[in-house]
């Protein structure tokens, strides 16, 4: 009996204790407990995205975690592999990234071509090639506190890829070798994408890697630049495909599809002094006086026409609103007024003149509808002032009226 | 025949039939006691008058407002766009609903002051009081007519309000919606109410009041003697005079539409989130922003039930004023207090509405 007491007591202390059947780490451990670089993976693990997804140093590095002796933990003949070199990282990683049946144990919706895209990509070449100073997995994902790409913390996170990219691609030093320009990053900053990605927080903004690729990064070939942008900008490069630019943009020595005109990195708000004017794009191949240039000054025209009708009859609109006019049919009309205008924009991509006017006619007629709509609230409320002071005025007729019959009445 | 005889075979003819001498006699022997708060008296006529024009706009409103979720504010914006003088008419009745609870409030003040509420007055006072609740039930139900976005929430605020109310809470709610939520059945339960019960229910209460009046005459200062007063005959002398304030009155009425028309708003949503700084109409920020004051929790009780039982103790004193306030002839009684409690709920109503407004 007394024995039976005494076994369950000790089953119960040990089902009680938590995290009695979790063994130790030595890894973690020993790192932890010196004061050299190497103490610098056990301090960072804590973020670590493996770690919480419960795998250990182990899992990567090998050898005996359970052990506290370093020969026996770190043997080669327990498996331990230690740093892997430089060319080695990618394949290192790539042990279980490009894995499917181990990364769906863990993750299952991660992809598993990182590594096969990295060999494709411009750091993979020259990796393979030999070069160590390219960035490999551990350059853009940091190494032992990898996180989640929606993590926010993370240097993959949307917000801080193009950070995470200058940090090689902005240092003049680093870039020499390879003789490739340092001020995408600087230019980029200028550029309306990164107004939208930091300025709006729009996540789906583009940063490098929307238009160079992440694993596969390189550069888009000069054919190829329009179907970039157009993953995004989908109706304008339909448009630009069927224009006559295509063929000389696209082509070997053409400049590369629409950043001949809006740039690669510096991306600006388009504005029609692109199409005319001192700051016309146009002037780089279209010499002055020459036909297609009159052809942009005069869409130029068209759209800076239609800009300002409905800037005008916005302005007429308010001001009858701010009086206390009931406008919102017509400010709704000119939403439509709005909308040509965009389609306007979007029909100069395929530089045919007509296409441009159509929307640009459309935008027109609903401008001038609606700043008339303005106009006749305007002068309605005009008129109800002036209605207002003649019913005033017989209204105050009406009480002297009343006052001289009751001076009369009680006068008598 | 003269003119004179047709005039006078006229008149004996209807009087025949309908005892319009009895009428007559009544507005000849009818007097006003002349002092020097006679001025208060024009107020009851100035809500009567305002009333009066709530009922002929809301009529002319009514020949093309449409009472659906889909139509709502759609006909409104016709009546305001299309209709020819429409945007008069419908910024007339928004601008005179709110004149009118102002005269009410005025004249109920005026009553309250004068301590005009004392024996036989009694009902003449409870009439009065649940005349000034069904004008602002006609505010509350007429607010959410047009089915724009701010009326559409400050319903969903007053009706989740009413919700809160202790037992009956639950149900009043439901009661008010006509379902779970503000909606389309909320929309045509509210045109029920302001077009067809409550215009019914006050016309009569409209007429006994009237009637009290008539029965018990005007009310004038306890520390005047009334047989010390002078008199004015009411018909002509007053009513001319009362005209003139009515005529006054439309002037304002007309300016303020005119200059400062009723707007529309934008389209009620319900699944746009509620609009910033959303709060109901002037008459009720007092106790809107009372009720933002108070902590959700008060001890073991909930703030806004804390609140709720704070205004109906309120309103009970004040609906029992006549029953509670006494004035004796040597002068003795409570009457004082009851210029306390008036004095404080001018200021409480005054201050909270500000500070709602502003805040």
């Amino acid at each position: 009996m007394r024995a039976t007491v005494i076994l369950f007591l000790l089953w119960f202390a040990v089902w009680i204790v938590p995290g009695s059947a979790a063994a130790p780490d030595s890894c973690v451990t020993c790192h932890a407990a010196v004061d050299d670089a190497a103490k610098g993976p056990a301090a960072l693990i804590k973020n670590d995205i493996h770690i919480a997804h419960g795998l250990s140093c182990a899992d990567c590095h090998g050898g005996d975690p359970t052990s506290d002796d370093p020969d026996v933990a770190m043997n080669k003949k327990k498996g331990f592999k230690g740093k892997p070199a430089r060319t080695a990282i990618p394949k290192f990683c790539a042990t279980c990234h490009s894995s499917p049946d181990y990364m769906r144990k863990h993750a299952p919706r991660e992809r598993v071509d990182q590594f096969e895209l990295y060999q494709t990509s411009v750091h993979g070449k020259r990796l393979a090639a030999g070069d160590t100073a390219v960035a490999t997995c551990i350059d853009c994902h940091s190494v032992h506190d990898i996180r989640a790409v929606k993590d926010s913390a993370a240097p993959v996170y949307p917000l801080h890829v193009s950070e995470t990219c200058a940090h090689c691609h902005s240092d003049a030093q680093k870039m020499a070798p390879y003789k490739i320009p340092t001020n995408q990053f600087a230019e980029y900053k200028t550029s309306v994408h990164w107004e939208a990605l930091t300025k709006r927080g729009d996540l789906s903004a583009p940063t490098c890697a929307s238009c160079h690729g992440n694993h596969g990064a390189k550069p888009p070939e000069v054919e190829s630049v329009s179907a970039v942008c157009g993953t995004c900008h989908v109706l304008f490069e339909q448009l630009y495909e069927k224009s006559v630019h295509n063929a000389v943009f696209s082509g070997t020595g053409g400049g590369g599809g629409c950043m001949v005109c809006h740039s690669n990195h510096a991306v600006h708000n388009p504005s029609t002094a692109m199409l005319a004017g001192p700051e016309s794009v146009c002037a780089g191949c279209h010499e002055a006086g020459s036909a297609p240039a009159g052809t942009a000054t005069q869409m130029a025209g068209w759209l800076d026409g239609l800009d300002a009708s409905i800037k005008k009859s916005e302005t007429v609109l308010a001001s009858a609103e701010k009086s206390g006019m009931e406008v919102s049919e017509a400010q709704v009309r000119l939403i439509d007024g709005r909308e040509d205008l965009v389609k306007a924009r979007l029909a100069l991509h395929s530089m045919k003149p007509l296409e441009v006017e159509k929307p640009v006619e459309a935008g027109m007629a609903i401008a001038r509808s609606t700043q008339k709509a303005g106009e006749f609230a305007l002068h309605e409320k005009d008129t109800r002032r002036m209605g207002l002071a003649v019913s005033v005025l017989l209204i105050g007729i009406a009480i002297l009226a009343i006052r001289l019959l009751l001076r009369r009445m009680e006068g008598n | 025949m003269s003119a004179a005889e047709i005039k006078t075979k006229t008149f004996e003819w209807f009087d025949e039939r309908l005892g319009l001498r009895i009428a007559r006699d009544m507005l000849d022997h009818k007097v006003v006691p002349l002092h020097p708060g006679t001025a208060w008296y024009y107020f009851g006529g100035i809500t009567l008058f305002l009333f009066g024009v709530q009922m002929f706009t809301g009529l002319l409103l009514l020949l093309y407002y449409r009472p659906t979720v889909a139509e709502a504010f759609d006909s409104v914006r016709f009546i305001m766009t299309r209709v020819e003088f429409g945007w008069l008419i419908r910024s007339i009745h928004s601008w005179s609903a709110n004149l009118l609870i102002f005269f009410a409030f005025v004249h109920m003040f005026s009553v309250m002051f004068t301590h005009a509420y004392h024996r036989p007055r009694e009902l003449t006072w409870l009439s009065g009081i649940a005349l000034l609740g069904l004008m602002l039930c006609f505010g509350f139900s007429g607010y959410l007519l047009p089915w724009n976005q701010i009326s559409y929430f400050a319903t969903k605020v007053g009706t989740d309000v009413a919700g809160t109310t202790p037992f009956v809470g639950p149900m009043l709610a439901r009661l008010l919606r006509g379902g779970e939520d503000v909606g389309a059945a909320t929309l045509t339960r509210f045109f029920a109410f302001h077009v067809m019960i409550l215009p019914l229910f006050t016309c009569g209460l409209v007429g006994l009041h009237l009637l009290l009046v008539q029965k018990a005459g005007m009310s004038t200062p306890k520390h005047l003697p009334a047989h010390d007063l002078s008199h004015m005959k009411f018909f002509p002398n007053f009513f001319l005079r009362e005209l003139m304030v009515w005529y006054g009155v439309l002037a304002l009425l007309g300016s303020l539409a005119a200059i400062f028309p009723w707007e529309l708003g934008e389209k009620a949503d319900p699944f746009a989130s509620a609009p910033a700084g959303i709060r109901p109409e002037w008459y009720f920020l007092a106790q809107f922003y009372t009720l933002k004051l108070i902590p959700s929790h008060v001890w073991i009780f909930e703030g806004e039930l804390l609140g709720l039982a704070g205004f109906g103790a309120l309103a009970l004193v004040w609906v029992a004023l006549p029953f509670w306030s006494t004035h004796k002839p040597d002068g003795s009684g409570n009457a004082r207090l009851a210029t306390g409690v008036g004095i404080f709920l001018v200021c409480y109503l005054v201050v909270f509405t500000l500070l709602g407004y502003f805040k």
